[in-house]
């Protein structure tokens, strides 16, 4: 009800287009509207004097346009998820240090600093990622809830598990990373690789998940978790879990250089983080987890809190340096070895599924070696965590060029291929291997 | 410009001693000419020229090389994107052809009631957004969807309709099967019936008379029409994003180019390759033309002649067009489901039906609405004036490079949407609106003009045509009774033409109110958006996609109404037309 009510309001402060209004604030969001809408609301209720202007774009295409428009800066906002999109604008000098007042906030969720060390951005709200399903393609396909990572990666969900790619999505692209830091680089990797086995589709958007949870189109998602908690609350036959590996980080907004509203942005800032702007967090279509710990009293049963559940987002300590510094590197990585070859490695992958199933039956020995061959050749990496590391090597992935004379040794188009051809004759080795050993 | 200010031949002096074309004598149609091309070298060429310079440009150094290419080529990923990319092209005119060519061929050849009906209905598939589309598809085509369910429950089995290529082959074909119809249609209609006489009286008949003599003489406008559709398919960006179909070039491009931080030159070298073979299609279909005029000189009989159907054959073209119309309009039965349903998860129908949805729309998007109507309105009225302008100057006139100005106008065609985009961010942002001081790239005028010359090949086409049935002879008269050159342009031939700019124009705003793909990058603040856009915000949640879609059914309803007027005006303009001839 307070939803509806919200929105309308939302939708008069729309249309009454700031006559009154003594600074318009812009704001670069990846939020949808059905959560920048109740806070706009409230914010304009509480600050008249400002009125927000919301533009959405996917985080990637925020960064490209505030990047593009640097020249001359109309945006004074950046407000998204995931914090490596703050960590390349602040890289390129395009996130304005400003002095943020607040109180009662502390300075983590669960393992993860709630703001930049440099005080470029600041985290208003917290996110973690899990496993979406849906309750009746479950039903229909006779399959149980998966709860943790590895539990995707069994026969039974062959073809049923959906998830974005990183480099479309920077929220997917934390659970990528945080799954190599929490299992290391190569196990992480081989365990991605055996869970996208099982892959209906890798979504271009982060939505695109959620959406093929909800109406259905596959039965299992990767998505963080307001993605569950809103769709469920909208009424989808729909659930959500966090597996024991996640990092709870924080959704984050920070003021872009040269903001031509810079007081009206520090104040939007500061009323996000009081105790009313946190309690707009908890309507129902937004359902992120409030970073003040007195708000969770007003939370719905059964909403996590993170503040006194300590098992959420513990066991990781996610690295945002090492993230950073190879970030696209990693979805490269992403989309060479899976997102562009997910026909082979599914065909490999199911191919494998069919000869353990046989080798259960069978208990042929040598049948067993075929497979653990295969499986190897499914989880060689093409490179080592050292080299994604190594700044020169991950700098062929970005291209920023200091100066005119810097030169890069190799292309990345050059890489790629190289991977690629690297990665589908071992999709293909294996497949024949599967075949091979469940025939035996 | 200041040179174009002499009038004709009247200034003695400096201007006649210096070699004629230094000082050419430049007419008010030269003047309008030259401004036409300036708008479309700002508009058109420079911002795309500014996106596929990197493409040449050696990452590391910046400097000119051709080593993108040859990366390009040297790519598997590449080449296999690359052949996707013409598989799907070519097969979608293969199936929009199997959908245009009996609906053209009934309503033409034979008494049918509901012709104009097909005729309307046939267009309704253009008019809304291919992602939206998409989404309605897979609902009711989808590995989970209705067909697929009641398929599964009944026999056990289940066709992947919309697995991977298949799916967009099955969406595009459906949207872009108009282009293939009218144009089909078109050509249909102006067959002359005593060529069909003539081979019915040497012995011809049924298939032999379709494929010999039917299908040859209306082959100009089915080339016509299938390279539209080709090049689309080719081009677009939207329905293979969101059926999470990667290995094509135009969603390659886009991932490439709109990725975090990379400055990877791939997605850049993909919008050369992708430009450039449009405009190759585009030529190629033009040389086939060329050499086929099969315009006959005497007109025997308007169109082929029509007959009636037997009770049996009745019902077999009416179950055909059923079923065809069934299919084409799937998408709107699944969105219209869709906007009044509750919850629609893993069903064959939604599980309640209300009419929340559309409250919520109403009251977050009237902003959508009169934005789109504004936006299109500017661009489909630019575009008639333009492409009327621009078809009187190649028909009508010798002006020196008069054919390149049509060419320029036509390769917008061949331009994807989000090339255009990121062109016009990187062009417009160096300069500020007059008055206000705000960057030209955010001001919303600018998405009105992104329209404007992505839907001007459209408006082109159609004021072409109406002029080409513009009889010279009344021109010459009205000049002959003294009547200036001006005049006789706006007392005869833009009267003369109404029906064509009316189409013109009609197709212009109706495809333009539904653009997404430019205008996804251009908008820089929700109070500009357009209603793709809003439709695009509301998808993106997930208790938005029943507003979503109510909003997607008020677009639909929108533009059906003014097309469905539009064909109203045409009809009645054609009869006044042909009784005025009678006399």
């Amino acid at each position: 009800m307070r939803n509806t009510i919200l929105s309308s309001v939302a939708a008069v402060a729309l249309s009454a287009t700031g006559a009154l209004a003594d600074g318009t604030i812009t704001i670069i969001t990846s939020f949808p509207d059905s959560m920048t809408g109740p806070i706009e609301a409230a914010f304009e209720a509480a600050h008249p004097e400002y009125d927000l202007e919301v533009l959405n774009k996917k985080t990637s295409a925020g960064v490209k346009f505030i990047q593009e428009i640097s020249g001359e800066n109309t945006a004074d906002i950046f407000w998204a998820s995931a914090p490596d999109a703050f960590e390349v604008l602040k890289a390129d000098g395009l996130l304005a240090d400003v002095s943020i007042q607040s109180e009662g906030i502390p300075d983590k969720i669960g393992a993860y600093p709630l703001n930049d060390p440099d005080g470029k951005y600041y985290g208003f709200a917290g996110a973690g990622y899990g496993i979406m399903w849906n309750e009746r393609y479950l039903q229909a396909n006779d399959l149980q809830p998966a709860t943790e990572w590895a539990d995707l990666a069994s026969a039974e969900y062959h073809g049923h598990v959906g998830m974005s790619a990183p480099s479309r999505s920077g929220t997917t692209h934390l659970t990528v990373e945080t799954l190599l830091q929490g299992e290391g680089w190569d196990n992480g990797w081989a365990e991605w690789k055996r869970i996208a086995g099982n892959f209906r589709t890798v979504t271009e958007r982060s939505f695109g998940v959620p959406d093929g949870v909800n109406t259905g189109n596959f039965g299992l998602g990767i998505v963080i978790d307001f993605f569950g908690f809103s769709s469920k609350a909208s009424g989808f036959p729909v659930d959500f879990a966090y597996p024991t590996v996640t990092a709870l980080v924080p959704a984050n907004v920070g003021v872009v250089s040269n903001a031509p509203n810079e007081e009206g942005a520090v104040a939007f800032i500061e009323y996000l983080l009081t105790p009313e702007g946190q309690t707009v967090l908890l309507d129902p279509a937004i359902m992120r987890l409030p970073i003040n710990p007195a708000t969770y009293a007003n939370a719905p049963e059964g909403f996590p809190n993170p503040f006194e559940d300590s098992t959420i987002g513990a066991t990781v300590q996610f690295d945002v340096a090492k993230s950073g510094a190879r970030y696209n590197l990693v979805n490269s990585m992403f989309d060479v070895m899976i997102t562009y070859r997910l026909d082979d490695l599914r065909e490999a992958v199911g191919a494998l599924h069919k000869a353990e199933a046989r080798y259960a039956e069978t208990g042929n020995a040598e049948a067993k070696a075929l497979i653990d061959e295969a499986w190897a050749l499914i989880d060689a990496n093409p490179i080592d965590e050292a080299k994604s590391l190594d700044a020169d090597f991950a700098g062929i992935f970005t291209k920023k060029r200091k100066k005119a004379t810097d030169e890069v040794g190799e292309r990345q188009a050059e890489i790629e291929q190289r991977w690629d051809a690297f990665v589908l004759e071992n999709y293909a080795k294996a497949t024949e291997l599967a075949n091979k050993a469940a025939a035996m | 410009m200041s040179l174009t200010s002499s009038p004709d031949g009247q200034r003695p002096g400096l201007a006649d001693r210096l070699p004629s074309w230094l000082v050419p004598n430049l007419s008010g149609l030269h003047l309008v000419a030259v401004m036409i091309a300036l708008l479309l070298i700002g508009l058109l060429l420079v911002p795309v020229a500014q996106v596929m310079i990197v493409a040449f440009q050696d990452p590391a150094t910046g400097a000119a090389t051709l080593q993108n290419f040859m990366d390009f080529f040297g790519s598997a990923l590449f080449r296999e994107s690359f052949w996707n990319s013409f598989y799907v092209s070519a097969m979608s005119v293969v199936v929009a052809t199997a959908i245009a060519l009996p609906l053209a061929y009934i309503t033409t050849r034979f008494h049918f009631s509901g012709s104009i009906l097909i005729q309307s209905l046939g267009f309704i598939p253009l008019i809304m957004p291919p992602f939206v589309g998409a989404v309605a598809m897979q609902l009711i085509f989808g590995r989970n969807g209705t067909v697929n369910l009641w398929l599964r429950d009944t026999f056990g089995i289940s066709i992947p309709f919309m697995d991977g290529l298949n799916g967009v082959i099955l969406v595009q074909s459906i949207h872009y099967f108009p282009f293939i119809l009218i144009n089909l249609s078109a050509s249909l209609r102006n067959i002359d019936r005593s060529m069909e006489e003539a081979a019915q009286n040497l012995g011809s008949h049924g298939m032999r008379l379709f494929r010999r003599i039917v299908f040859p003489l209306a082959m100009p406008g089915y080339i016509a029409g299938a390279a539209l559709v080709f090049i689309k398919v080719f081009d677009d960006l939207g329905t293979p994003l969101l059926l999470n179909v990667n290995n094509m070039l135009a969603p390659q491009a886009f991932l490439r180019i709109s990725s975090i931080g990379i400055s990877d030159p791939m997605g850049y070298v993909i919008s050369v390759i992708l430009v450039v073979f449009s405009v190759l299609s585009l030529w190629a279909s033009f040389l086939f033309m060329r050499g086929k005029d099969y315009a006959t000189v005497q007109k025997g009989g308007g169109g082929m002649a029509k007959r009636t159907l037997k009770p049996a054959e009745k019902a077999l073209a009416y179950g055909t067009v059923i079923f065809i119309l069934l299919l084409v309009l799937s998408p709107h039965i699944g969105l219209l489901l869709l906007s009044f349903g509750t919850i629609w998860s893993f069903a064959p129908l939604p599980d309640g039906y209300t009419l929340q949805n559309y409250i919520t729309m109403w009251e977050g998007s009237k902003t959508f609405i009169m934005n789109t109507v504004l936006y299109a309105g500017i661009a489909a009225t630019l575009d008639v004036i333009i492409g009327t302008a621009i078809a009187y100057i190649v028909i009508r006139t010798n002006i020196f490079g008069r054919k390149a100005l049509d060419y320029l106008a036509t390769a917008a065609l061949a331009v994807p949407g989000v090339v255009l985009g990121i062109g016009y961010l990187r062009t417009f942002h160096q300069f500020d609106v007059p008055f206000t001081g705000e960057p030209m790239a955010s001001w919303w005028v600018i998405i009105a003009l992104a329209l404007m010359i992505r839907r001007l090949p459209y408006a082109l086409r159609a004021c072409t045509a109406a002029l080409q049935q513009v009889s010279l002879a009344l021109e010459e008269a009205a000049e002959s009774l003294g009547a200036t050159k001006r005049r006789t342009i706006q007392k005869i031939v833009v009267p003369l033409m109404t029906g064509g700019i009316l189409a013109g124009f009609v197709t212009s705003f109706a495809t333009a109110a539904v653009e997404l793909s430019a205008t996804i990058m251009l908008v820089s603040s929700n109070n500009d958006a357009p209603l793709a856009y809003g439709i695009y915000l509301f998808m993106q949640t997930p208790s938005g996609r029943g507003a979503g879609a109510a909003l997607g059914i008020v677009a639909v309803i929108v533009v059906a109404i003014g097309t469905i007027a539009s064909q109203f005006i045409i009809e009645r303009d054609k009869k006044l037309k042909a009784s005025s001839g009678d006399h």
